[in-house]
């Protein structure tokens, strides 16, 4: 297993940049916004968690597809399901990996762009904090897509499509999170509990759906 | 023992033969009295009173409330379909969960284009980014995603086990649907049919609401039926398609 980690670690770092693509996209989203909203700061340090909050999201999903299309395309994919160790465990590693490689790099990259949003302490910190903890459910429930996409040969789209609609509760959470640090009447800890609680829902949900989804793919 | 007897009924109807034959007996009572209820139930709706502080646009309920209950019972036909799929790799569960993704996505989108329209003169919005509204948004949108990865699979039957694990995975959403409206207090109502302690909506409105919602079940399910003959229909028109085409291709 650890193996399997540090395997799927260094392919996603050496390949083709890698990590550093997903930050770059994620830059770019967060940067577009003030384009579109106009320069003005208030409105972009109100908005701000929400902006960033969605630049990941997007970000996260970018790389989704491939979780396990290139391993489909050499052949390894047949040898994870084949071997002995239970896939679920499996694929709940090779979702550790995706995170730690794709994910993680966003999480540390968000304060910077809180910055260019005209946040404040506060709120970089939430948000970050709430990134941390929410952005692994986005990965968990993103491979049941990769993994009900895997044999399409241009799934990337639809896997979007399909993932977008439950990543949505992460995304309402995390937000309200955010915004409970930085206003006062709202309470903080509810639910940023909740969006841990959804994490660790998904952590189960997710590989086991995408176990199912993969030993169904097979041909 | 009557369980194991409906155990063998059910697993009969892997037979496609004998669903069409049964399909073909029961559709057209079926059909008779959906229509008999609709009839019914439309009169109902629009003999009763209008409500006093609503008027006319009270009646926009009796479409919009049975639809938002259709839309996920049809969810859930789906997901025990899906069961059905993967745990007895049953041959009509398939067909099933394929054939009623696009009902559920027809009855999600009239309640939410008829929820608008009510929305309009009572909460003065078309929209509102209200938890129930949103939930049942999301909803439209998994319909059309199961339907789009059903389309994008050219093999039927890994279509089916595959779009199963996403119907599976998808049903986290009903009960979030279901409780949206007790869990955030925001615009829209809470539930005031299917509750503890009785109903709190009045008589008069309850009767044509409740044959409207036996009217849209009935409908659901003849069109529910239909679909499932359709899909087998189509999917035996293709095979003999491909027979005779090996066979021309063997005489050519």
């Amino acid at each position: 297993m650890t193996a399997l980690l540090l395997r799927d670690l260094k392919l996603s770092i050496r390949a083709g940049g890698g990590a550093l693509i997903g930050v770059l996209f994620f830059m770019t989203v967060v940067a577009v916004i003030p384009f579109g909203v106009g320069p003005d700061l208030n409105l972009l340090s109100r908005i701000g968690p929400a902006i960033v909050w969605i630049g990941a999201l997007l970000a996260a999903l970018l790389g989704l597809d491939r979780l396990f299309q290139t391993e489909r395309e050499d052949g390894s994919l047949d040898l994870l399901l084949m071997q002995e160790h239970p896939l679920v465990l499996v694929v709940l590693v090779k979702c550790l990996a995706h995170w730690l490689a794709n994910v993680l790099p966003l999480v540390i990259a968000s304060p910077l762009l809180g910055l260019f949003m005209n946040m404040d302490e506060v709120a970089i910190g939430a948000v970050m904090l709430t990134l941390l903890v929410g952005s692994p459910a986005l990965t968990f429930i993103g491979a049941v897509g990769a993994a009900v996409a895997v044999t399409l040969p241009r799934g990337g789209l639809l896997v979007s499509i399909l993932v977008l609609p439950l990543c949505v509760p992460v995304l309402i959470f995390g937000v309200s999170a955010s915004y409970a640090a930085v206003e006062d009447p709202a309470p903080f800890l509810p639910p940023f509990l909740i969006l841990t609680a959804i994490t660790m829902f998904f952590a189960v949900l997710g590989p086991v759906g995408a176990a199912l989804a993969l030993r169904n793919a097979g041909d | 023992m009557t369980e194991s007897l409906a155990i063998t009924k059910f697993s009969d109807l892997a037979n496609p033969t004998r669903f069409l034959a049964l399909a073909a007996r029961i559709l057209p009572w079926l059909s008779a009295l959906t229509t008999l209820l609709f009839a019914v139930g439309l009169y109902l709706a629009f003999s009763t009173e209008g409500d006093y502080q609503q008027g006319d646009t009270v009646r926009i309920m009796y479409v919009h409330v049975p639809a938002a209950w259709l839309s996920m019972m049809c969810y859930s036909v789906m997901a025990l379909s899906a069961i059905g799929t993967l745990v007895w790799r049953h041959p009509l569960a398939d067909v099933s969960h394929k054939a009623a993704a696009p009902l559920g996505a027809a009855f999600t989108l009239i309640a939410l284009v008829t929820g608008s329209l009510w929305g309009k003169p009572m909460w003065g919005t078309w929209w509102v980014w209200d938890a129930r509204l949103t939930s049942v948004f999301v909803l439209f949108l998994m319909y059309l995603g199961i339907i789009a990865l059903n389309r994008a699979m050219d093999d039927p039957s890994r279509a089916a086990r595959v779009s199963a694990v996403l119907i599976l995975v998808g049903f986290v959403n009903i009960p979030i649907i279901k409780f949206s409206v007790d869990w955030w207090n925001t615009l829209h109502q809470p539930a005031s049919v299917i509750r503890l302690g009785g109903p709190t909506i009045d008589g008069e409105f309850l009767r044509p609401l409740l044959v409207m919602a036996v009217a849209f079940t009935l409908l659901f399910f003849t069109l529910h039926i239909m679909a499932i003959r359709n899909e087998i229909w189509r999917r035996r028109v293709s095979t003999q398609r491909r027979m005779a085409a090996r066979l021309a291709g063997r005489e050519g």
